[in-house]
């Protein structure tokens, strides 16, 4: 799953896209380590799973802003429609 | 319970892979959805009911909820209506029902077993869970905090910022039709293109 929201990372030419396949990345960093505290008996693995899920949420709600910001100045989605940033 | 593992795992992979070969965004955050669910249904299996409940709540529920606003903020393009009535056919919602109802046959063949036995993994209750959060791990739990609210201010500053702008912008649009025959009046910002930020 971890691979599938990467190739879903690089493949896409979509923001809300690109923050799915985060999602799906997150999720499935989550899901190992919650098997992984299961197997050897230990809550840690729920541990890190509850502050991975905190995590998301924080990430999710900035990019999903930034989504709108990048939506409202390009009229668009893509991301090769922010290629004009220069450093 | 080995089975209700294994076929929640497929279900789960299953619908990301639809989810990434999907065009359309909304029918995309469905498969997402239900993929947060199988994965919740695989941790139950796995004997995690408090993560499960978790992932319920906050990915298919909090999170979820931001994606379905914002896409409806967006509100892609003029042809939203002829996309709308292009939706509505039956072919759509059938594969993220299936998934569903084979999630929900499943969660009541465990719950109808008993759900005591778990496949080779010991049940780590929720009890255990908040022994070890707030017993070792309390610098993380304020961490967490500190970045929660780090999210929530940087997302309202993000989200704040088009609306006072575009008024200012208006502002001077008005102003300058009002003082238009004077032309050596030099106002705020008028210097600069409008795209700099």
């Amino acid at each position: 799953m971890f691979s599938l929201g990467l190739i879903g990372l690089l493949v896409r030419r979509d923001l809300i896209f690109v923050l799915m396949s985060l999602e799906v990345m997150l999720n499935a960093a989550g899901l190992a380590f919650v098997v992984a505290g299961s197997r050897w008996q230990q809550a840690d693995g729920q541990i890190v799973f509850l502050f991975i899920l905190a995590m998301a949420a924080a990430e999710v709600s900035v990019g999903l802003a930034l989504v709108l910001q990048v939506y409202h100045r390009f009229k668009s989605l893509d991301v090769d429609a922010l290629n004009e940033m220069r450093g | 319970m080995e089975v209700a593992f294994y076929i929640a795992a497929a279900v789960a992979i299953l619908a990301t892979v639809l989810m990434l070969t999907c065009l359309n965004v909304v029918h995309a955050l469905l498969y997402l959805i239900v993929s947060l669910l199988a994965v919740a249904v695989v941790f139950y299996a796995i004997g995690a009911p408090f993560v499960a409940a978790l992932e319920v709540i906050i990915y298919a529920g909090a999170i979820m909820v931001l994606f379905v606003f914002v896409v409806m903020t967006l509100n892609l393009g003029k042809h939203a209506v002829s996309m709308e009535k292009a939706w509505l056919t039956p072919g759509i919602w059938i594969g993220p029902t299936v998934l569903t109802g084979l999630l929900l046959c499943e969660v009541a063949y465990v719950v109808a077993r008993g759900g005591d036995a778990h496949m080779g993994t010991v049940m780590v209750d929720p009890k255990q869970v908040g022994i070890v959060l707030f017993g070792p791990y309390v610098i993380g739990v304020e961490l967490a905090s500190m970045l929660l609210l780090a999210g929530l201010v940087g997302a309202y500053h993000l989200g704040c910022r088009t609306t006072p702008r575009s008024e200012i912008r208006h502002v001077r649009d008005t102003h300058q039709r009002w003082t238009a025959p004077r032309r050596d009046l030099v106002l705020p910002g008028t210097d600069r293109p409008p795209r700099t930020p």
